[in-house]
């Protein structure tokens, strides 16, 4: 059993929610990088080069690459051998109000979804936890803004849909979100498991690396198909036209029902961030 | 086409730009959200005059985040613009000019746009750094209660933006896909 104290925790998510908003992760910097050099259209072109001058602008002057600094969506994979003292959950959201407060983000949350007060804080977080083996703690802070989260979209289709059914379905959402969500955007794709662990699915695979294919062969394929429909739409940088409309394409699978297939599509922006650290 | 344009806007010069064009904006300019397009269109159904003149005025989608001490603003890039299609014909009506966002707008604001001669500029969504660059100044207006939804008023210098969809209600976001899906590869 090894110790780990909750303060430590909360300074963590605070310096995670910090470095998150103002570094693009390196491989989303590098995807936005090399499509610029693929693009053949000059106007898609020069919104791309804006894309990098904008992450290197954010670092310079410290600010967030984007005022959306979104929802603090926290991983936090729990080594079994690992006691945490003090309260976890309450380490998590005070490492994000001091995050929040001392990395002037902005406070994007409101506390109840229809009577919509701001918290003032950007709390509470949005937290998963997951259980592994051994004594260590990761924490993995992605801040989600809400103009790609909106145009996100789940579906129950049935069994005979099969791949196909899914392909229209990623296709359709991706149209239908045009240039609301910043695109160039990134995908997560989950299939399977139920109506909840789909968009579950779907979150987790934004978390993937970029340039990390799928481990099954099989998806691999069917991510490089689906992300090079979505380069074929003609959509583009913010939607005025050319091929890059998205970085990437992620797919996470879970076992399902015989009698479902369950396909959520979680739309990200070009401003694909995350930061993580372990403990 | 490239143009140098200012706030309050030539009504003419307006009815030139064509979507597509890129324009650079000097002036002033007030950010309004969800929550504060809500209120102004609650002031105007109470016979209140709004919190700034909207006649001839410019109206940025931004929730910016807190300023650093060297800057008046952090950063400072737009919000998708559909959330205020339910508003904006009213604020249009009522003298609107120039609407600054991301993303494509309704049909009942198009045509808003050509009854009353006025533009939507798109500025880079996503690019927060990037935007905060050209605004100069930016003071409290009213409503802080609503925090980074306020309505704040900004001094902008060659803001750099495109036509997304022009007095005449031509769209870039139809226009774009569809010249690069026929010429592109």
């Amino acid at each position: 059993m090894r110790n780990i104290d909750a303060g430590l925790i909360k300074k963590t998510v605070a310096q995670l929610c910090i470095k998150a908003n103002r570094q693009l992760p390196p491989d989303v910097l590098e995807a936005i990088i090399n499509a610029e050099k693929n693009e053949p259209w000059p106007e898609a072109r020069r919104i791309l080069g804006l894309l990098s001058d904008n992450v290197a602008l954010a670092a310079e002057k410290c600010l967030p690459i984007c005022q959306d600094t979104g929802m603090a969506c926290v991983f936090v994979e729990l080594g079994q051998d690992v006691h945490i003292e003090g309260d976890l959950e309450k380490a998590i959201n005070e490492g994000v109000r001091l995050g929040y407060d001392e990395g002037l983000l902005r406070k994007s949350v409101v506390g109840d979804p229809l009577r919509r007060v701001n918290t003032g804080d950007n709390t509470p977080a949005l937290i998963s936890l997951h259980l592994t083996q051994g004594d260590k703690l990761r924490i993995i802070v992605m801040p989600k803004g809400f103009g790609s989260e909106n145009m996100s979209a789940l579906k129950m289709l049935k069994p005979s849909d099969g791949v196909e059914g899914v392909k229209k379905f990623v296709l359709d959402t991706v149209n239908a979100a045009g240039a609301n969500p910043c695109p160039p955007i990134v995908v997560g794709v989950g299939i399977g498991g139920s109506f909840d662990k789909a968009a579950y699915l779907a979150k987790k695979a934004l978390l993937r690396p970029l340039n990390e294919p799928n481990k099954d062969e099989y998806y691999a394929g069917l991510e490089k198909e689906l992300l090079d429909g979505i380069n074929a739409t003609g959509i583009g940088p913010q939607g005025f036209g050319g091929r890059t409309t998205a970085l990437g394409l992620a797919i996470e699978t879970m076992p399902t029902h015989v009698a479902g297939l369950p396909v959520a599509v979680n739309i990200s922006c070009h401003a694909t961030r995350r930061a993580s650290a372990e403990l | 086409m490239e143009y140098i344009l200012n706030v309050p806007a030539d009504t003419e010069k307006l009815k030139e730009l064509r979507a597509g064009d890129s324009v650079l904006l000097s002036g002033t300019v007030y950010t309004a959200r969800d929550a504060a397009h809500k209120r102004i269109c609650e002031a105007l159904d109470r016979g209140e005059t709004p919190p700034f003149e909207l006649a001839g005025s410019a109206v940025y989608y931004v929730g910016p985040t807190p300023a650093p001490e060297s800057c008046c603003i952090g950063a400072a890039g737009p919000t998708t613009s559909g959330r205020m299609d339910a508003y904006s014909p009213r604020l249009l009506d009522a003298g609107l000019k120039i609407m600054i966002g991301k993303g494509g707008r309704s049909k009942a604001v198009k045509d808003a746009m050509r009854r009353n001669g006025a533009v939507y500029l798109a500025a880079i969504g996503g690019a927060g750094a990037l935007m905060a660059a050209s605004i100069e100044q930016a003071e409290l207006v009213c409503w802080e209660d609503l925090g980074c939804e306020a309505v704040r008023k900004l001094t902008v210098r060659n803001m750099p933006l495109t036509v997304a969809i022009d007095s005449e209600g031509r769209d870039l976001y139809e226009i774009g896909p569809k010249a690069y899906l026929s010429k592109g590869e």
